[in-house]
């Protein structure tokens, strides 16, 4: 009986202990899963009263738990509509750009050595099923010398409604009036032409099963696969490489014309160094936050990612924010209250 | 049996306490398990009523239409669920064209002809190969049956597209075929494990008595045996169906996940737990959402109409077994 006594007494103490800390709950997009997630165990580290819970369930699933009230932030790949910020009540939805991402085109084609050149206009041909060999004049055009098969070309993008295919599908509805008018930008479109795989992972083993085929992955996920691809011409006229610099530059080039609320899409931004397909991630943040230590830990938690937390991009592939962007959120964070 | 049972409650009589019990043990037994046949109903109804009120939206925008519309675009908010519909009844219907001539042969090999120590071998791979999770079937489906369908299948099916139609057109390795083969391989187990244990369940006499009559020993199986089992067999390959047309990850990992109806069996295509599975997580428009449940209804309701006309079935067979 005594035994009992103290082991309620001793979780009295430990729940009683901890009381007075709080836990953060955020849920939403799987692309920025990964720094987010080593983000709360960094920054806990650092304030052991603040417990961050990231769910990774997708970006849709982010808003929608925010537009219930069930998280207190969320995250996503594509910015909310303003008919979704309707929804959330008694509050305003502010946008915190976290990192950066881009999608880069990887083919298979056996026998071609060099890096390949894609201009706008090129990518937008071959997903529209409007350029279908690879000795297309205009893919020649881009890279001469280089001895391209006459054969079919096989589409291939992703399945699974994904940030991914957003800013794919947001590049090309902004490069090409056909494809914004015929197929347009989402997680998930009506494909003129291709295989659907499932998965950054799906499509990169499609494109290596499929000779011939083309497909867009994540940069990322390129990198850490060794996965050859593309190089890109941006709206500059320079065929960029995507790398951590590239994409960066490319938020760097956007920065000026960008709107206060940061619901922007970066593609084909302005910039010799910019790569063009690009995009920024979110935090999804309500304006008004009633229970003061959770305001006061997110508001903190914000203000650490923006500064030190940056610092953890570069070990992920996740390519930093630039300094123009991280001083204009930094003004952000006090419009919480 | 129920003699010495009987004598055992005569020589407790005296014991009033225990006759009580065993007088209020049934009612009780009989409500517990009324409960646990209620539940069955229970969540059957509360499965349909979710599925209706969350899919309200898309019922009120597309109404009957979305059962034979087949545009699919999330960004024009327009959708239709007739190639889902086609992609799932062809890839299963494909599964089991192939794993139930497969599958009955296997079991009646294993049941009745099958020497008894290869028999327990193969029996045991069979119940192995009937718990390998589906994500491996998927694997095994990308790295195997994609190239071989791509180059060795495909091609040599289109050359007789002359005779058959549907094997015309380029050959992507992933597409409805490759599904079906795969769902095939999936369902397989399924077919053998239950006709075997149908077949064994057929009492020793009816074979002995073929046999008395001068049968061999195939046409004792042929005409005494099967004519018996039919019952467990039908629910072997309604049971496969049900997990063919369910199955998503498998499918999902070969199909082409393409909405369209192509006449081509070497296309992609598309099925309905596939396009759930992929596009819920992300489908951030309501009406997207409540398309996908709807979606998710009418594979319950193809599912419903498959098992009653089964059950049809069985039941006419069972007459016409009688009358004979």
């Amino acid at each position: 009986m005594k035994e009992i006594i103290t082991g309620l007494l001793a979780l009295a103490t430990l729940t009683g202990g901890t009381a007075w800390a709080t836990d953060l709950n955020g849920a939403g997009s799987t692309f920025g899963a990964p720094i987010y997630q080593k983000w709360a165990e960094q920054f806990k580290a650092s304030h052991p009263s603040v417990q961050i819970n990231y769910q990774s369930i997708g970006s849709g699933g982010g808003i929608r738990q925010l537009i219930s009230g069930t998280v207190d932030f969320g995250a996503t790949d594509m910015p909310m509509t303003n008919e979704q910020m309707s929804q959330v009540k008694n509050a305003k939805v502010l946008h915190f750009p976290t990192v950066l991402g881009a999608d880069v085109p990887s083919y298979n084609l056996s026998g071609v050595k060099q890096q390949l050149k894609f201009s706008p206009e090129t990518l937008a041909g071959i997903f529209l099923g409007k350029i279908t060999r690879w000795n297309d004049g205009r893919i020649k055009a881009e890279n001469p010398g280089v001895n391209l098969p006459s054969t079919a070309i096989m589409v291939i993008h992703r399945s699974d409604g994904s940030g991914t295919t957003f800013v794919w599908t947001d590049y090309l509805s902004k490069v090409s009036p056909e494809w914004k008018q015929r197929v347009g930008a989402n997680t998930s479109v009506n494909w003129p032409v291709g295989l659907g795989a499932k998965g950054n992972e799906g499509v990169a083993g499609l494109i290596k099963q499929t000779p011939n085929s083309i497909g867009y992955v994540e940069l990322i996920f390129a990198i850490q696969n060794h996965m050859g691809y593309g190089l890109v011409r941006n709206s500059a006229g320079a065929y960029v490489n995507a790398d951590l610099a590239s994409v960066t530059a490319a938020a760097a080039g956007a920065a000026n014309n960008m709107p206060d609320d940061f619901r922007v899409s970066i593609t084909n931004p302005p910039g010799k160094d910019s790569y063009p397909i690009s995009s920024f991630t979110w935090l999804l943040v309500p304006d008004s936050i009633p229970n003061a230590a959770k305001r006061a830990d997110l508001k903190n938690f914000l203000h650490w990612m923006l500064t030190s937390g940056q610092g953890y991009c570069a070990a992920l592939a996740y390519a930093p924010l630039p300094k123009q962007v991280v001083a204009k959120e930094l003004k952000l964070i006090d419009q919480i209250h | 049996m129920s003699a010495p049972a009987s004598i055992g409650v005569t020589e407790r009589k005296p014991d009033g306490l225990f006759l009580q019990r065993l007088k209020g043990g049934d009612p009780i037994a009989h409500a517990i398990t009324w409960l646990a046949a209620a539940s069955v109903l229970l969540v059957t109804v509360w499965l349909v009523a979710q599925l209706w009120m969350q899919s309200t939206p898309a019922i009120h925008a597309f109404g009957f239409g979305f059962l034979w519309s087949s545009e699919w675009d999330p960004n024009a908010e327009k959708f239709g669920a007739l190639p889902f519909i086609y992609g799932t009844l062809v890839t299963s219907a494909l599964a089991l064209a192939i794993s139930v001539p497969l599958g009955v042969g296997a079991a009646i090999f294993l049941s009745e002809l099958a020497q008894p120590g290869l028999s327990a071998v193969l029996t045991f791979l069979v119940e192995l190969l009937a718990a390998v999770p589906s994500v491996i079937f998927g694997l095994l489906a990308i790295f195997t049956l994609v190239p071989l369908v791509r180059d060795v299948i495909g091609p040599a099916l289109d050359k007789t597209s002359g005779v058959f139609p549907f094997f015309a057109g380029p050959s992507y390795g992933v597409g409805v075929l490759t599904a079906g083969l795969i769902l095939a391989v999936m369902t397989f187990p399924f077919v053998i494990s239950i006709s075997r244990e149908a077949l064994l369940a057929v009492p020793r006499e009816q074979r002995e008595a073929a046999l008395a009559l001068g049968a061999t020993k195939w046409e004792a199986t042929w005409d005494a045996i099967i004519p018996f089992a039919r019952l467990g067999i039908l629910g072997s390959i309604f049971l496969s169906l049900a997990r063919a047309l369910g199955e998503t990850m498998a499918v999902t990992m070969v199909i082409g996940n393409d909405p369209k109806i192509t006449p081509s069996l070497l296309a992609p295509g598309y099925t309905i737990a596939s396009v759930i599975a992929n596009e819920f997580t992300e489908a951030t428009s309501n009406l997207h959402l409540a398309s996908l449940i709807l979606l998710g209804l009418v594979l319950f309701l193809i599912t419903i109409i498959i098992n009653a006309g089964a059950r049809l079935l069985i039941l006419a067979t069972t007459r016409q077994g009688s009358a004979t």
